[in-house]
């Protein structure tokens, strides 16, 4: 399998502090990988400096390109979808209108109609509310928005952060079997950050620990799942 | 009883044109969270620049059009050259620089125009509309155009792309450029579609208040109470605003002694200061609550 999204040697700042202290990771086309770590790891600033949000340093490349130089719409323009650290959801506008915005730069109108279609199938909570300002909904409904939306880009790859903060466990279970399986039926590739490791590595196949800006483990969900010396001492749990 | 349905007629078609100026500050403010001070020079040049169109020759419809066009294209040009390098910089910077761009085009169009008023002409004639005393055929033509333009404006938000993803930006830039919207663009745009609505307000007051480089101050003070009044985050609102402040100033003028056309304008401010102080948000506009 080849990497497609490869990342090496990334630094990032914010104004004089350094976030990152020279990441470097890859992605397989088509997994399933879990980004975890502790508050204040750098999780979140790694999927910002993938799209260009935050200052960086180091080689970045997606399916061969490299994305340092581009702006954030043009890496997602790339097929790169990004749901962000409290969903972005633009909740003056109705449900439908926020999955509309996830097509934004499609070309391909006619499908757009369908693949609507298919989120409500995916998500059929979202059909129901379809004309309703996406601020009315529940925190659950607004994550399933955001993933829908994200999934409207028809994305090679997704970026999630996330996605369980402030959900019901019973919710969360939900969501992370339907990323299960956009994952394995879209075959969108996908990278998920998470504090809920136990859950994170259940649904994973690839893992990296992050501690303090650096990568301190990585391999299989499942040996990382496992090892008691790594739950304890970067999981804790 | 004749009075006062004349005078509320009178104040909805100069309250046409204080909503488009009210339309045109709060299209750049929610772009930008600024105030543009330069919009009424803004339209004052654009109707200079008609007025110049006619006086070569060109059909009344014909400069209208193309001044719409010329007007849309000034206002990315500046927002390209003079606000987008300003975008991350300190409010006053900006406050600063509209001030700058107020000074500079009204100069300019002294310079090329002079300061003498000018006649500027009406597409609807001035007899009385429909026979009616009430009103005029170019104040209903006012109201018309507007009424016209904000139909336009609304479909074009409500029902095409661009004009979603143009809300999107203006809402949540940061999730608008992670739907990959370039939201840097669609400022511009909403510049662009600022002048040439401001440039619409020019043309159709013109007549009423004849064309000289000041001509837009007093407009544009009352556009600002409109919006002010509707709300700056609610484009409905500030065209709500800009008609009840055509009506209030008319009624005030008419039947509040003493007030005269002198006192109007100091008016709008009161106005102003009175709205900000007991319904900040104004009557259409959200009020800005963070999550803490």
């Amino acid at each position: 399998m080849t990497a497609m999204l490869n990342v090496r040697d990334l630094r990032a700042y914010y104004g004089q502090v350094q976030a990152l202290h020279g990441l470097s990771f890859a992605l397989n086309e088509g997994s399933l990988t879990t980004l975890l770590g502790a508050n204040g790891a750098g999780k979140t600033t790694t999927l910002r400096a993938i799209c260009n949000m935050v200052r960086s340093t180091g080689a970045i490349e997606f399916e061969g390109k490299p994305l340092s130089g581009r702006s954030t719409e043009n890496v997602v323009r790339l097929g790169i979808a990004h749901v962000p650290q409290g969903r972005g959801t633009f909740t003056t506008m109705t449900v439908e209108e926020n999955l509309q915005l996830g097509a934004i730069t499609r070309t391909d109108k006619k499908n757009i109609v369908s693949d609507i279609e298919r989120m409500y199938a995916h998500f059929p909570v979202l059909k129901e509310r379809h004309t309703q300002q996406a601020g009315t909904l529940s925190g659950g409904e607004q994550q399933m928005l955001a993933v829908a939306r994200a999934l409207m880009l028809r994305p090679r790859l997704m970026l999630l952060d996330e996605p369980s903060f402030g959900l019901a466990p019973l919710i969360v279970r939900d969501l992370f079997k339907i990323l299960g399986k956009i994952n394995r039926e879209d075959k969108v590739t996908i990278l998920v950050v998470e504090q809920n490791a136990q859950l994170a590595l259940e649904l994973a196949d690839q893992a990296y620990v992050i501690e303090t800006g650096r990568i301190v483990m990585s391999g299989d969900a499942k040996d990382i799942a496992t090892n008691e010396d790594v739950r304890k001492s970067y999981l804790g749990y | 009883m004749e009075l006062f349905t004349n005078q509320v007629l009178a104040g909805i078609a100069t309250g046409a044109i204080y909503a488009c100026m009210a339309l045109a500050v709060v299209m750049i403010y929610q772009a930008i969270d600024h105030l543009n001070f330069a919009q009424g020079e803004m339209a004052m040049f654009s109707t200079f620049m008609s007025w110049q169109m006619m006086q070569w020759g060109v059909p009344y419809w014909g400069a209208f059009i193309l001044t719409l066009a010329l007007s849309f294209i000034g206002g990315i040009a500046i927002e390209r050259l003079l606000f987008k390098p300003l975008a991350k910089a300190p409010v006053l910077t900006n406050v600063a620089g509209f001030i700058a761009l107020y000074a500079i085009v009204n100069s300019v169009a002294g310079l090329i125009w002079d300061f003498t008023i000018k006649q500027y002409p009406t597409p609807f004639g001035s007899s009385p509309f429909l026979g009616s005393q009430l009103i005029s055929t170019h104040q209903a033509g006012m109201i018309g155009i507007t009424l016209l333009m904000l139909v336009l404006l609304f479909v074009f938000f409500r029902f095409t792309r661009v004009g979603l993803a143009m809300r999107a930006a203006a809402s949540l830039p940061e999730s608008a450029r992670l739907v990959g919207i370039n939201t840097s663009w669609m400022i511009a745009l909403g510049w662009g579609m600022a002048a040439a609505i401001g440039s619409v307000a020019g043309m159709m007051i013109a007549p009423v208040v004849f064309l000289e480089p000041n001509m837009m101050l007093g407009v544009l003070i009352y556009g600002f109470a409109a919006a002010v009044l509707g709300g700056l985050t609610s484009p409905f609102g500030a065209v709500m605003g800009g008609f009840l402040v055509g009506i209030f100033e008319n009624l005030v003028g008419t039947y509040i002694p003493g007030v005269g056309n002198e006192l109007k304008l100091p008016i709008a401010l009161a106005l102003i200061i009175t709205v900000l102080v007991v319904k900040p948000a104004g009557l259409f506009g959200r009020p800005i609550v963070k999550r803490v």
